[in-house]
């Protein structure tokens, strides 16, 4: 089970948490035109990537944030957390 | 009866305590302090099972968790639990075991054919076999295999004992409670770390219970029951037996299963049989020890047979002897500690050594007690069938290829070492890629991924001293990283002797002419044979040929087997062992029951169970509840002896001709605030929300980016920048994450806050023709007419002093009114309605009647929006506005989701207005056809119609939109019905919505 340690509680086990998938997966703006091809890679398309990852958790048991985990997909490292809207460099 | 096999004034037993036993039937004695293994052998018992394949005879081979053979169905207080191994079972008053993979009984095998047919049987048999014919595997071959070969039968009781589940932290985890384990637990406990030391079986100390050492001027024992005793008085170290550390995970989480019961006649009152600790820890010290590796010969697998490490065990700490005339057989110096305290017991044994001439301390010593010694000796095969009883041996050339003349001796056990394993698993478990170490023929961890440290015997460290010495340190540095506190303890000088080199040998050739089986995995009675016909059929990676001849994976997965058989394929291969490869260890390290991995989670404790504050009432008014989610709702309310078809209808008429109410209070609530709550509403929802005004309600659907339909329910605006959101009783909590996210990470710009209100309200659906006139009686002060409180609209008021808020919606069709109170005044709110809605003649009305409400109404629910419809599908496309943007629209112009002949919502009825209509039939157009017969939809909902009096069905059918008024056939093979039906529209009652708006 990971620990993971969100920005707004500490560390915290798995289990608190739910998956949110790919982070760096930005929405479309309303109302603009876009391309299907555009809207395919924004709902479908999503890269299965071993090594390191951006990705969404939901802090669901706890604050019910929304956080960034950066994780390694193949070792399960975790190398930082961030809040949904903290830059990252 | 005597105990035969038991000395004096030997062991670590109470003998004060005598205790009672069976076994197969038969009554023997023990003592407190025994293991069923212990005490069956010092009664003389060694037959105790049959192999898994060829239904060879098994005794014992080890002495603990390492053990193949001796597995027991176990009969305890009642209950009977299967698998359980005789040398860890703790031996209690009262206990029965019995024999499993017998059939009919442990002397007579009708399996045991299998053992005379074993040319037959070689590696893959399974595999070639029993594929052909197909049909002959249920009916022949399964029940012939189940009932030949199967090991011990669960309990179908229900498992009344009790299993914890625990969570705790600490900056140290130390399994294993040998001297490397008592060292390091010692030094991190003095620098004021929070340790946790486990150990698998009673006794704490590992094999210094057993070894000939002396430690800072006391034997092993008295030094490790020192250091143990220190330690449990210690507040910051917390010490358990019977405790296995069986799985690594991620993010040095281990978990640790204690057998708090077992070895109990009966649970004490109040206490669990197991608890499972899930141990988050800093640092984890892997003190697993080793275990003995055996020697491969001919008939190794004979009851009598084996590990010269158990055989001392059994000696030093049970006072038993496995024999009273044995022959050792060695590669190494172990070997010869067994032979040395069999002399100082009085017994004579004899030791064959493969090596040449070896020197050491401990050989000199056991040449001065007058042991009988052969050098470059092999055994070449056991004799006898049920036990040992004598032994084929030769002497063997110094390459090892060939055998002098056979000779044979007379002995009633073999014990062997064929030198150690180290116990490498939670390491491996923990991602450490391990590493072969060429000195000791065995893989040792080598470059930690996680926090893990492995030491000792674990890590191929075989010398007293030099154990201590790296443990003490580890212990020391570990915590000191986490205390920042430096306590020097002083270092026990340590006497122990030093063994010489091993022998790299550890399978007997066979002798010309004799075709012994040599065994490498005693459970799954895989032999030499097996592994060399597995690499001619050209199976080359150690997974493959673990698979295909099951080596490694029975019960005791191959923990005395791996490494013997992986030499084996490496010689053949003509490689080195590093380069065959080791298969992966994977948790647990051991069995663990099911019980202590479900824990409390069982029955009504495996999910939590929600209820309405109006619970008691419907209770008490005969409801029969059904599970909603995890909530428990009301489906029909029984009257006299009605079933659930007449007692929905009942209500279900009631709602239509008088006034029914509905406890909906498990409807999702989620409060909504904030000046830009509207414009998230117009964009969460497929309809325009911007003009919503306030003390209105307003219905909505949701679409998933992919634009299938996620929920629907109605919105009010209760002020200006306040909603009140409804979901679905199964979509409210992935609605809230829904708005969450997009709140959060898509448009954090919106100022707006959701919350859920689930629990704060109790709802009360008042539904009928004379709900109003029931209104009326419940709010005298406010004006509902249909002027001052319109469909969709909304207001505040007091209900006999309890603020309420009075929702114009129906799901029913019905005029109709939704009550809200705080969740504490729900039951007054319900017997209030109750009271005074007696003279409109008003029933309660559960889950069934609301459904039969809706589905000839046509409004749709899950059972439509089911995770595949649009919004075209479910006749929600007059909501989809095309003025603005909102979740998923961009999808919706998708291909299939504008085809014309897109599937749509349609009502369907029985030509004969009889036959009920399963839910979940295929639609098809001839029902004739050849298979497979096209479908062109599916039933979604049935209920059998009040309004009219016959069954009506929803269905989600293919170009719906133009199917009214067609005959179709309604097939449901598992119901084997086939019924002609019409198809009509979804609206089958009030098509034009008139009643709610009266
Ligand atoms: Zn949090």
């Amino acid at each position: 089970m990971l620990h993971i340690k969100c920005p707004h509680c500490g560390m915290r086990s798995q289990n608190e948490f739910s998956y949110g998938g790919d982070a760096s997966v930005k929405r479309p703006e309303l109302n603009k035109e876009i391309s299907d091809e555009e809207w395919d890679n924004f709902v479908y398309n999503r890269k299965s990537l071993r090594g390191k990852h951006l990705e969404l958790w939901q802090h669901l048991f706890g604050c019910r944030q929304w956080i960034k985990v950066e994780r390694d997909t193949a070792t399960h490292e975790i190398f930082n957390t961030y809040k949904a809207d903290e830059e990252i460099s | 009866m005597t105990q035969k096999f038991r000395l004096e004034n030997v062991g670590l037993i109470n003998r004060d305590k005598k205790l009672s036993f069976k076994f197969n039937g038969k009554t023997y004695y023990g003592y407190e302090g025994d293991t069923l293994a212990s005490a069956l052998i010092a009664n003389g018992v060694h037959l105790v099972g049959r192999s898994f394949k060829y239904h060879r005879p098994r005794g014992f081979f080890g002495a603990g968790v390492d053990e193949p053979y001796a597995i027991v169905q176990l009969y305890r207080n009642n209950e009977t639990e299967p698998n359980i191994k005789a040398t860890e079972q703790e031996l209690f008053e009262g206990l029965e075991a019995k024999s499993v993979n017998c059939w009919p009984s442990v002397n007579f095998d009708i399996g045991a054919i299998n053992n005379f047919l074993k040319i037959f049987l070689p590696a893959g048999f399974y595999y070639k076999t029993f594929m052909w014919p197909k049909s002959f595997w249920y009916r022949v071959y399964e029940p012939f295999i189940r009932k030949a070969a199967g090991l011990g039968v669960a309990s179908t009781k229900h498992d009344k004992e009790r299993y914890e589940h625990k969570y705790e932290y600490c900056d140290l985890l130390i399994a294993g409670s040998g001297p490397s384990g008592l060292a390091s637990a010692y030094a991190a406990a003095k620098n004021g770390a929070r340790v946790i030391l486990a150990e698998d079986k009673p006794r704490f100390g590992g094999s210094l219970l057993t070894s000939d050492v002396n430690i800072g001027n006391q034997s092993g024992e008295d030094w490790a029951n020192g250091i143990i005793s220190e330690l449990k008085e210690m507040p910051n170290v917390v010490v358990k037996n019977r405790s296995q550390v069986f799985g690594y995970y991620d993010h040095n989480m281990l978990v640790m299963s204690e057998k708090v019961s077992d070895h109990l006649p009966k649970t004490k009152k109040h206490h669990p049989k197991q608890r499972l600790w899930y141990i988050r820890a800093k640092e984890v010290l892997i003190s697993s020890g080793s275990i003995e590796r055996p020697l491969v010969f001919g008939n190794n697998d004979t009851p009598g047979v084996m590990l010269s490490s158990a055989a001392k065990e059994y000696l030093k700490v049970y006072g038993v002897l496995v024999g009273k005339n044995p022959l050792v057989f060695t590669n190494n110096d172990s070997g010869y500690e067994t032979a040395i305290e069999f002399k100082k017991n009085g017994i004579n044994p004899i030791i064959l050594d493969s090596r040449i001439n070896p020197q050491s301390e401990i050989i000199d010593e056991a040449i001065n007690l007058g042991i009988k010694i052969k050098f470059s000796y092999v055994v070449v095969a056991a004799q006898g069938y049920k036990k040992v009883s004598s032994a084929d041996i030769a002497k063997i050339s110094n390459d090892k290829k060939q055998l002098g003349e056979i000779e044979n001796i007379k002995c009633d056990c073999i014990c062997v070492s064929g030198f150690w394993t180290p116990t490498i698993h939670l390491a491996s478990q923990s991602g450490n890629k391990t590493k072969f170490k060429e000195e000791i023929d065995a893989f040792v961890p080598g470059t930690s991924k996680q926090n893990e440290t492995t030491l000792g015997a674990a890590n191929g460290i075989f010398t007293l001293g030099e154990t201590l010495k790296s443990s003490f340190t580890a212990g020391q540095d570990l915590s000191k990283k986490i205390t920042n506190k430096d306590n020097k303890i002083s270092f026990p000088n340590v006497v122990e002797k030093i063994s010489s080199q091993h022998d790299k040998f550890w399978c007997v050739p066979l002798p010309k002419g004799k075709n012994y089986k040599r065994f490498l995995d005693f459970q799954n009675d895989v032999a030499v044979s097996d592994i060399e016909i597995a690499l001619k059929e050209g199976y080359r990676s150690i997974e493959h040929v673990k698979r295909y001849t099951t080596l490694g994976m029975a019960t005791d997965q191959g923990k005395t087997s791996n490494l013997n058989g992986l030499q084996l394929v490496s010689d053949i291969e003509n490689k080195v062992v590093p380069a065959v490869g080791h298969t992966t260890f994977r948790p647990p390290y051991t069995p663990i029951s099911i019980g202590a991995i479900v824990g409390r989670e069982v029955g009504k404790h495996s999910k939590p169970t929600r209820k309405s504050p109006m619970h008691s009432w419907h209770e008490k008014n005969n409801a029969v509840f059904v599970d909603a989610g995890v909530w428990l709702r009301p489906r029909y309310y029984k009257q006299g002896n009605e079933n659930l078809f007449e007692a929905s209808k009942r209500e279900a008429k009631n709602v239509r001709t008088n006034v029914g109410v509905c406890d909906v209070t498990t409807l999702g609530k989620i409060d909504i605030k904030g000046p830009d709550a509207a414009e998230l509403l117009n964009r969460v929802y497929t309809n325009a929300w911007l003009k919503l005004p306030v003390g209105k309600a307003r219905y909505g659907v949701m679409l998933r980016e992919d634009g299938i339909v996620m929920d629907d329910g109605t919105t009010t605006r209760i002020s200006e920048n306040h909603y009140h959101m409804t979901t679905t009783t199964a979509q409210a909590a992935n609605v809230l994450s829904h708005l969450e996210y997009y709140l959060q990470l898509v448009w954090p710009e919106l100022n707006v806050n959701v919350v859920s209100t689930t629990e704060q309200w109790a709802g009360a659906a008042i539904a009928g023709p004379k709900s109003r006139k029931l209104l009326e009686k419940l709010f005298p002060n406010n004006d509902v007419s249909n002027e001052g409180l319109p469909f969709m609209g909304y207001m505040e008021s007091e209900l006999f002093g309890v603020k309420a808020r009075i929702f114009r919606i129906s799901f029913s069709g019905e005029l109709a009114y939704e009550v809200n109170v705080e969740s504490d005044n729900g039951q007054f709110m319900w017997e209030k309605i109750i009271e005074l809605g007696k003279e409109f003649q008003v029933q309660p009305y559960g889950t069934e009647a609301l459904s039969t409400l809706r589905i000839e109404m046509g409004h749709v629910a899950g059972s439509e929006l089911d995770g595949r419809t649009i919004s075209y599908d479910t006749s929600l496309e007059g909501l989809i506005s095309k003025k603005k943007d909102f979740i998923g629209k961009r999808s919706l112009n998708r291909e299939a989701f504008t085809s014309s002949d897109r599937q749509k919502i349609v009502g369907v009825v029985p030509l004969d207005k009889k036959t009920s209509i399963p839910e979940g039939s295929h639609l098809v157009k001839d029902a004739q056809a050849p298979l497979p017969n096209k479908k062109l939809g599916h039933i979604s909902a049935s209920c059998w119609s009040v309004e009219y009096d016959n069954p009506f069905s929803l269905a989600i059918l293919k170009d719906g939109k133009n199917m009214i008024g067609e005959k179709l056939f309604v097939m449901s093979p598992l119901k084997n019905k086939v019924i002609p039906v019409e198809i009509v529209s979804s609206h089958y009652v009030d098509p034009k919505g008139e009643r709610v708006r009266s």
